[in-house]
């Protein structure tokens, strides 16, 4: 058994190796030629995301209304000073805003993609599109109203047909009426077979979902090649242990069955496929945590993480991708750039909703905890 | 391969033709690597420049290394289209070796210009592209990757000398052939 597993991992080895050798020869010379514009935009707006003087000032201030003001000497200028302090769901409505403001920079970026990198941009919205299409069948199931749900929908994620998926009352009628016709459509190969929403069969599907995304995705980016192929390889790899992990440790204690687990797990990354097996036969945290032990870069990031008590592993796993996020735009000429982006407006808009709702619950003790940058 | 057919067919070409080739290839590859490292920085600088207005005006250097590309493009072809000169064509159809050095000089030298200023074009570009971007998130930058372009765009200017230097060679065997006509108009 030892001498088949070092022969799995030298194979490995070798295609990471051919992966990264196989480049395009004149990538640097013509990538300006059709996304040198819209790289150069990007990097404009990454270049106003808030940093650590900013939080600092904010993680002092006592009430919303410093909060709005400090917001409005950033990039998002008088866009919060429409929101309405006093009344309810003030935080809710401020992330909105900043929210807003986030969509309308991607669309005007995905305006002027052209070719690929619009078709990079679409396969960046999908998995928006696949939490709103869960979001809304689960609210039917509840028997909520279709426009209370469309509102709290991801904007990154909406599509023309999104408001009819209410009227589908099974997993067919769902797919043939509905989804065929969207991008999501190519995804629903695999689950077909479950005929009834319910909530635990849901989180089947979005998890489902999820691996043909990423699958799809790296299909893409290992076709693009070059500098992008490198670079989203590490990110979608990372992506795909990360929900490996999240899936092993959210279906512990469920009657969710080994290969049921193994199946939703993708078929790259460093854990698979031996930390893939390992993690789908673990059945407590404990185990999970000693599974990942064994694999890099997680043993270096978990041994960091027990000298500094009490650390999650969501938010270790948070850190890694921003460290990943940072290097990345240390290329240039690549994709890996916009999905990086992407990555880190969305963690500082979670920032800001820690940060807010400390401030409205006066918890100002842990107002550092969840700020990460 | 028949070496003799080869140089035999060599010898009837004519040098005007290797000479034209050499004018054209000095200018045409210059301009095309001038092009292509301005379309390079340019489109960069445009998009860096939104957020970041500062940096238009400093970093037109960069497009003005570019061009200095096409520069000493057009500099060799002026100097090498003088070279080409009413040159008597031999009794049996051939050319005269002096001649035909003559000719192979005026196109190794615009080859020369035109390929070096080519990979220069292009080099100093995606530099230049780097130096916009760069400046764009922190000003101090620009001056050191700039000195990086100007060893980018030496390559250009080590091309136009050498180019100068194979024309110069045309000179000397000019003279001779024109002494050997005074010499032989005296015999």
């Amino acid at each position: 058994k030892a001498s088949f597993s070092t022969r799995a991992t030298a194979e490995q080895a070798l295609n990471q190796v051919h992966k990264c050798t196989s480049g395009n020869a004149m990538e640097m010379a013509t990538f300006n030629l059709k996304d040198g514009y819209v790289e150069a935009i990007l990097r404009g707006y990454k270049g106003s995301l808030l940093n650590s003087g900013d939080y600092a000032l904010m993680c002092q201030c006592e009430n919303l209304d410093d909060l709005k003001m400090h917001l409005s000497t950033t990039t998002y200028g008088n866009l919060v000073s429409e929101v309405d302090v006093g009344g309810a769901n003030t935080t809710t409505q401020l992330i909105e805003c900043c929210t807003e403001k986030f969509v309308e920079e991607f669309e005007y970026l995905q305006c002027q993609a052209e070719g690929t990198l619009y078709h990079f941009l679409e396969m960046c919205r999908i998995p928006h599109m696949i939490d709103n299409v869960v979001l809304i069948v689960s609210g039917c199931l509840h028997n909520q109203h279709t426009p209370e749900l469309l509102e709290k929908c991801h904007p990154l994620g909406m599509f023309d047909a999104i408001a009819s998926l209410a009227v589908a009352a099974n997993m067919q009628e769902l797919y043939q009426l509905v989804l065929i016709d969207t991008p999501l459509g190519k995804y629903f190969e695999g689950s077909l077979s479950r005929e009834d929403l319910t909530e635990m069969h849901l989180e089947i599907m979005r998890n489902m979902l999820y691996k043909c995304w990423i699958e799809d995705f790296n299909a893409f980016c290992s076709k693009v090649g070059g500098t992008t192929r490198e670079v989203m390889g590490r990110f979608l790899s990372f992506e795909a242990d990360r929900r490996a992990i999240a899936i092993a440790s959210n279906s512990v204690g469920t009657e969710l069955t080994h290969d049921d687990k193994k199946s939703l797990f993708c078929k790259f990354g460093s854990l698979y496929p031996y930390g893939q097996k390992d993690l789908a036969q673990a059945e407590d945290h404990d185990e999970i945590l000693k599974v990942l032990s064994d694999y890099s870069p997680y043993n270096r990031l978990l041994a960091l993480a027990s000298a500094d008590d009490d650390l999650m592993i969501d938010e270790i796993l948070s850190g890694q991708e921003l460290d990943l996020c940072k290097e990345s735009f240390t290329q240039q000429f690549h994709y890996g750039v916009f999905w990086a982006y992407i990555k880190m407006k969305e963690q500082e808009l979670r920032n800001l909703m820690w940060i807010s709702e400390c401030i409205v619950q006066n918890m100002h003790n842990r107002i550092h905890d969840g700020v990460k940058f | 391969m028949d070496y003799e057919y080869w140089g035999l067919v060599f010898r009837h070409i004519s040098p005007y033709m290797w000479a034209s080739l050499g004018c054209a290839l000095a200018i045409g590859l210059s301009v095309a690597g001038a092009a292509w490292g301005i379309f390079l920085t340019g489109s960069s600088l445009v998009g860096a420049a939104v957020k970041a207005p500062r940096i238009t005006s400093k970093n037109l250097i960069s497009v003005i290394f570019c061009e200095a590309a096409a520069i000493y493009g057009v500099i060799t072809a002026i100097i090498l289209q003088t070279k080409v000169e009413d040159v008597p064509i031999g009794s049996d159809g051939e050319w005269s070796v002096k001649i035909l050095k003559a000719g192979y000089a005026v196109f190794g030298s615009g080859l020369c210009v035109g390929l070096s200023n080519l990979v220069c074009g292009i080099c100093v570009g995606i530099v230049g592209s780097s130096c916009a971007l760069a400046d764009a998130q922190n000003s101090t930058l620009f001056v050191k990757i700039l000195v990086i372009e100007i060893f980018g765009s030496a390559l250009g200017l080590f091309g136009v000398i050498v180019a100068i230097i194979i024309s110069g060679m045309e000179r000397n065997t000019r003279h001779v052939s024109f002494s050997l006509l005074l010499q032989n108009s005296f015999c």
